[in-house]
C-alpha cells in the first residue's frame, strides 16, 4: 500500500513551536490481569501545546485512558518521564495538583446530592474560597445551562446534563491544564454541542490547556492538534487540516439511480483499493487509497448510470485512512455475511411488523412518552433519535415488553404485547446501552447460555454457537472472560447473543455509543446485512452520521415526535438559503432547538 | 421449559463459582463460622482463675481446697495469705473468684458446728459469675457428703441426684453445634439468593434475561434452585462435621433432619428472592440481608432460649423461620425424633 499519512509518529507539531504544558518522553505502562501482560502505552513521547485542545483519538484499547491518568498522575509510568508545566509527575505531584482537572469517564458526581450540593462539595474539595465562589457558580451554572436545575438532584439530570455538571465540577477550580475522557460518550448532539461552547470558552477567555478524547471524530476536527493513537503507539500527531491535505483527491461521493445506497456500500466496502465506503445523505462517501480518480466501471461494472464526483476530504477520511493501514485484516469483516435464515415471512399481509398506535408512558406525574404512533415495515432499518430524556429509552423499553404501556396499543412481530408479551419475545433480539453480558463467564459460555434460553437445543445450538464465533470473531477470545474484553469485543459479543435465536426483529439500543470509528463500521455492516436479509432493525443512536444508515427515522423530543421520515426528508425539513446542504447533525439541532423555542413562547 | 431451566441454572453456578467475591461467600463462612461456634462458643467454662486463702491449715481444709484447684473447672494461680491480696486479684480480673476457708473451720466441722466458707467473686460478668457459683456448690455439695459419710455423721435428709437426658454430661457443644447447622444454612442461601437478582439488575443483565422467552416462573425456578443447592450442601457439611468432628450423636432419623432442612432451605429462599427483588444493587441486597439474618438468629433461641424473652417477643419468633428449624435440629441430633411428627 502506499504511503498515506506521512507524519512520523513523533511530538513534533506543528503547535509544538508553542511552550509545552504537557510532555512524555519514552513513556511505557503496561498492565497484568490474570496471566496477560497489556502494553498499555509502548515508548509513547509527546509534547502538547500549551492554550490549545489537543484531540485524542484512536480504536477502543489504544492507551487514550491510560494516557489522560498518567497525565493527571493518576499512574506511574513504568519508565520514561512525564511532565506537567515542566513539573515531573513522579516527584511534584503536589505542585501539579492544583493546575489540573481531569473528569474521567464516569465523572464521580454524588447522586444523591443536588446540582449545587456538588458544586459546593467539590468547591471545597478543591479549597475555593467563599469570594471566588459566588461569581464561577453563576458563571459555571449559566454556561451549562444548569442554573434552573440548582436544587435538583444529580442523579436525576439526563446523561446530557449529568456530564456538564461533571465539566462544572471540574472546573471550579480553574485548572490551567484540563483533561477530559470522552466526556461526550452517550451525549446527544445539542448537549454536545453546550460541552463544547464551555471547553472553547476556557480555551479563548481563560487559556486553558485541553486534552480530550472522543470518539467522534468531528470533534476532533475541532482540535488544534490531534495525536492517534493505537495499540499504544502514537501514530500521528498532526493538526485536523494536515490529516485532511493527506487525503485530497482520495474522496469521492458515488451514486448510482439503480441501486439502493446500502447496496452500493456492501458492494464497494472491502474491494481492492477501497479503504472506506459509507452511506453520507442519499450518495456513498467512497475513499480510495490513492490520488488517482478510479474507473467508475471497475468499481460497478455493468452500471453505465453510476456518478462519481469528488467529494471535500474530512479529518475521518484521514484517520481510517492511518488505522486500515496498520491493520489491513480489518477489511476482512466487510466481506462477511451473516448467514441468517428466515423461513417464515411476516403474517402481517401488508409487511408492518410493529405498530405502536398512541402509545402513553407515565412514571408517576411525569408524562415520559406522549401519543407516540409510528409503524415499522418488515426489513427496514428504523432509527429513533433525540436528546437524552426524549424518551428513547422508555419506548424501547415497551416495545420490547420490559415495560407496560400506561395507554394505547404496540404490536411487535403481530403479536399484541399486552396479550402474548412471551410470544413477542421470543421473536425479538435486544442488545442494550451497556452490553449486558454476564461478566465472570467466557464468551463461549455467554452463547451457551443465551442460545439455551432462547430454546436452541443439541445439534442447532452447536451450530449456532460456532456460527456467532465465526462471523463475530470471537473464536480467539471465546474462553476469555467477557468482562475483561475490550469493549468492540464486548459490543460483538452483546449483539452476537441477541441474535442466536435469530429473530425477525433486532433492538439496538445506542449500540455504538463509546465504540471506536473502526469497530462502529464493521457494526453497521452487519446491520446493513441483516437488513438485507428481512431482519427489521429499530435502533438509537447519538452518532447523527449513523441516522444516514436508516430507512427511515423518528425524531423525539420530550416524548412526543417532532419530525419523522427519510433522513432526507429529516434534513428537507430544515433545507433553507443559510443551509443550503444540511447534515444530519445540523437538521438535528435546528429542530430540536425551535421546539425548545417554541415551547419558551 | 427444563432445558431453559437447566440453563439458567448452568449459569448461575457458573457465575458463582467464577467470582471470586461470592466464591468466597460460599466457602469461607462456612468453616470460620464452624471453628468459632463450635470452640469459641460454649457456655462451659474451663480453668477458671481462682485464688485460695487458706487460713485454717488443716487436713479438712486442705481437702476442700484441694477439691477445688483439682476441678477441671478451676485453676489456682495464686495463692494468698494476707486478707488485704484480695481486693487488687479480683480488681486486676487476676482471679474470677477467691476462696476463703476461715481459720475455725476444722475446728467447727469436728465440733459439727456450721462451718462457713467464703467465695469471693467478680460480679462483674453477671452470666460467668453465675456458671461459676454453681460449679462452687456441686464441689460443696460434694464435700459435705464426704465428710459426712467418713465422719458417720448423719447425711443430709435429701440428697440431689441429677441424671442429664439427651446429653449425659451437659456439654454445651452438644447445644450448639446443631445450631450452627441452622444458622449457616440461613447465612450462606440468604446471601446467595438475596444477591442473585440484585446483581443482575446492578450489570444490567435482567434486562436481557426478560427479553429471552423466558417466563417469570421459569426465572423464579431458576434462581431458587442454586440457592437450594447449595443450602443443602452446606447443611449436609455441617452435619457431617458436627458428627465426625465435634462427635455430637445424631440419634434422629435423617429422613426427619433433611425434611426439616428443606421446609428450612425454602423459607430462607422466599425470604432471599423477596429481598433480591427489592434491590437494586448488590449492596443493597447485602444490607437486606443482614438485616433479616441479625434478629432472625437471636430470635430464633440459637444462643438465648426463646423461654426467657418478653411474650411479646416471643410472639414475634412464631414468624422466624429459624426456630422453627432449631427445634427440628436439636430434636432430631439428641433427641432422637423421627420423621412423623414432621408429617402434618
Amino acid at each position: 500500500m502506499p504511503e498515506t499519512v506521512s507524519t512520523p509518529a513523533s511530538g513534533a507539531a506543528p503547535n509544538a513551536h508553542k511552550q509545552a504544558a504537557l510532555e512524555f518522553q519514552a513513556v511505557n505502562k503496561s498492565f497484568r490481569t490474570g496471566e496477560r501482560t497489556i502494553e498499555a502505552l509502548n515508548a509513547v513521547t509527546l509534547s502538547l501545546a500549551k492554550g490549545v485542545i489537543t484531540g485524542l483519538v484512536g480504536p477502543d484499547g489504544a492507551g487514550k485512558t491510560t494516557l489522560m491518568r498518567l497525565a493527571a498522575g493518576l499512574l506511574l509510568p513504568d519508565s520514561g518521564m512525564v511532565r506537567v508545566f515542566g513539573l515531573d509527575t513522579a516527584t511534584r505531584m503536589n505542585a501539579i495538583h492544583a493546575s489540573i482537572g481531569y473528569m474521567p469517564q464516569r465523572f464521580g458526581l454524588y447522586e444523591d446530592l443536588s446540582v449545587q450540593e456538588n458544586l459546593n462539595l467539590y468547591a471545597d474539595l478543591h479549597g475555593v474560597g467563599a469570594a471566588e465562589r459566588g461569581e464561577r457558580f453563576e458563571q459555571l451554572t449559566r454556561m451549562s445551562g444548569l442554573a434552573p436545575f440548582a436544587a435538583r438532584l444529580a442523579g436525576r439530570l439526563s446523561g446530557g446534563m449529568k456530564q456538564k455538571l461533571g465539566l462544572a465540577c471540574t472546573l471550579i477550580s480553574r485548572p490551567r491544564l484540563l483533561l477530559l475522557d470522552e466526556p461526550t460518550v452517550g451525549v446527544d448532539p445539542v448537549s454536545r454541542r453546550e460541552l463544547w461552547r464551555i471547553i472553547d470558552y476556557l480555551v479563548a477567555e481563560l487559556k486553558t490547556t485541553v486534552v480530550l478524547s472522543t470518539a467522534y471524530l468531528d470533534e476532533a476536527e475541532r482540535c488544534a492538534d490531534v495525536v492517534v493513537l493505537d495499540e499504544g503507539c502514537v501514530l500521528a500527531h498532526d493538526t485536523p487540516d494536515a490529516f485532511q491535505s493527506e487525503m485530497v483527491g482520495r474522496c469521492y461521493h458515488i451514486d448510482c439511480p439503480g441501486m439502493t445506497k446500502r447496496d452500493i456500500q456492501t458492494h464497494l466496502s472491502g474491494r481492492k483499493g477501497v479503504v472506506d465506503a459509507v452511506i453520507e445523505g442519499e450518495r456513498v462517501r467512497l475513499v480510495v487509497d490513492r490520488a488517482v480518480e478510479p474507473e467508475i466501471t471497475s468499481l460497478l461494472p455493468n452500471r453505465a448510470d453510476a456518478r462519481l464526483a469528488p467529494a471535500v476530504p474530512r479529518f475521518e477520511d484521514g484517520f481510517i485512512a492511518l488505522l486500515k493501514k496498520r491493520r489491513p485484516q480489518t477489511l476482512r469483516a466487510a466481506h462477511q455475511t451473516i448467514h441468517q435464515v428466515i423461513d417464515e415471512r411476516s403474517p402481517e399481509s401488508d409487511g408492518e411488523v410493529i405498530r405502536v398506535d398512541g402509545v402513553d408512558r407515565w412514571f408517576g406525574n411525569f408524562h415520559a412518552v406522549k401519543k407516540l404512533t409510528f409503524t415499522v415495515k418488515q426489513g427496514e432499518v428504523f432509527g429513533l433519535l433525540g436528546a437524552n430524556g426524549a424518551g428513547k429509552t422508555t419506548t424501547f423499553r415497551m416495545l420490547c415488553g420490559l415495560l407496560p404501556a400506561s395507554g394505547g396499543n404496540l404490536r411487535v412481530a403481530g403479536v399484541d404485547l399486552r396479550r402474548a408479551a412471551a410470544k413477542a419475545r421470543a421473536r425479538i433480539g435486544y442488545m442494550s446501552q451497556k452490553f449486558s453480558l454476564y461478566t465472570h463467564l467466557s464468551v463461549r459460555q455467554n452463547l451457551e447460555f443465551f442460545s439455551s434460553a432462547y430454546g436452541l437445543r443439541n445439534a442447532s445450538r452447536a451450530k449456532r454457537i460456532a456460527w456467532a464465533l465465526e462471523q463475530f470473531e470471537l473464536a480467539p477470545v471465546a474462553h476469555a472472560a467477557s468482562g475483561d474484553l475490550p469493549l468492540g469485543y464486548k459490543q460483538r459479543l452483546a449483539m452476537a447473543c441477541a441474535l442466536m435465536h435469530e429473530p425477525r426483529i433486532l433492538f439496538l439500543d445506542e449500540p455504538t455509543s463509546g465504540v471506536d470509528p473502526l469497530a462502529r463500521r464493521e457494526f453497521w455492516n452487519r446491520t446493513n446485512q441483516l437488513a438485507a436479509q428481512d431482519v427489521t432493525v429499530l435502533v438509537t443512536t447519538h452518532f447523527m452520521e449513523e441516522a444516514e444508515y436508516c430507512d427511515r427515522l423518528v425524531i423525539m423530543v420530550a416524548g412526543h415526535i417532532l419530525a419523522s421520515g427519510r433522513p432526507s426528508d429529516i434534513k428537507n425539513l430544515v433545507r433553507d438559503d443559510t443551509m443550503p446542504e444540511p447534515t444530519m447533525q445540523q437538521a438535528f439541532i435546528h429542530l430540536v432547538e425551535s421546539s425548545e423555542l417554541e415551547d419558551k413562547q | 421449559m427444563w432445558n431453559r431451566i437447566i440453563a439458567l441454572l448452568i449459569k448461575e453456578f457458573l457465575a458463582l463459582i467464577k467470582d471470586k467475591k461470592s466464591r468466597f461467600v460460599l466457602i469461607g463462612p462456612p468453616i470460620i463460622q464452624l471453628l468459632v461456634f463450635g470452640y469459641a462458643a460454649t457456655f462451659d467454662l474451663n480453668r477458671i482463675p481462682i485464688a485460695v486463702y487458706n487460713e485454717d491449715r488443716s487436713l479438712a481444709s486442705r481437702d476442700l481446697a484441694a477439691a477445688f484447684t483439682g476441678a477441671p473447672a478451676f485453676e489456682e494461680v495464686a495463692r494468698i495469705d494476707h486478707h488485704e491480696q484480695i481486693a487488687p486479684l479480683i480488681d486486676n480480673k487476676k482471679v474470677l473468684l477467691v476462696l476463703h476457708i476461715g481459720q475455725h473451720f476444722s475446728r467447727n466441722l469436728l465440733k459439727r458446728e456450721p462451718a462457713a466458707v467464703q467465695v469471693l467473686i467478680d460480679g462483674r460478668d453477671s452470666n460467668t459469675a453465675l456458671l461459676a457459683l454453681n460449679y462452687v456448690q456441686t464441689i460443696v455439695a460434694a464435700f459435705n457428703l464426704d465428710w459426712a459419710q467418713t465422719h458417720h455423721l448423719a447425711l443430709p435428709p435429701a440428697q440431689l441426684k441429677i441424671r442429664a437426658w439427651f446429653n449425659p454430661n451437659l456439654e454445651s457443644q452438644w447445644f450448639v453445634v446443631p445450631g450452627i447447622v441452622g444458622l449457616l444454612t440461613l447465612v450462606v442461601t440468604i446471601t446467595v439468593t438475596a444477591l442473585s437478582i440484585a446483581r443482575e439488575r446492578e450489570q444490567g443483565t435482567f434486562d436481557q434475561l426478560l427479553v429471552t422467552p423466558l417466563t417469570p416462573v421459569e426465572i423464579l425456578i431458576g434462581k431458587a434452585l442454586p440457592g437450594f443447592v447449595i443450602g443443602l450442601i452446606e447443611a449436609s457439611f455441617i452435619v457431617v462435621m458436627a458428627v465426625a468432628w465435634f462427635k455430637v450423636p445424631l440419634l434422629g432419623s435423617l429422613t426427619a433432619l433433611y425434611l426439616g432442612i428443606v421446609l428450612y432451605l425454602f423459607a430462607i429462599i422466599g425470604i432471599g428472592l423477596m429481598i433480591s427483588s427489592l434491590a437494586v444493587t448488590q449492596q443493597q441486597g447485602l444490607l437486606g440481608a443482614f438485616l433479616f439474618i441479625v434478629p432472625a438468629v437471636i430470635l430464633s433461641g440459637f444462643a438465648t432460649p426463646i423461654a426467657n424473652m418478653p411474650p411479646l417477643v416471643q410472639d414475634l419468633t412464631l414468624i422466624n423461620p429459624m426456630r422453627y428449624f432449631m427445634i427440628i435440629v436439636r430434636s432430631v441430633f439428641l433427641e432422637g425424633v423421627p420423621a412423623k411428627p414432621l408429617i402434618p
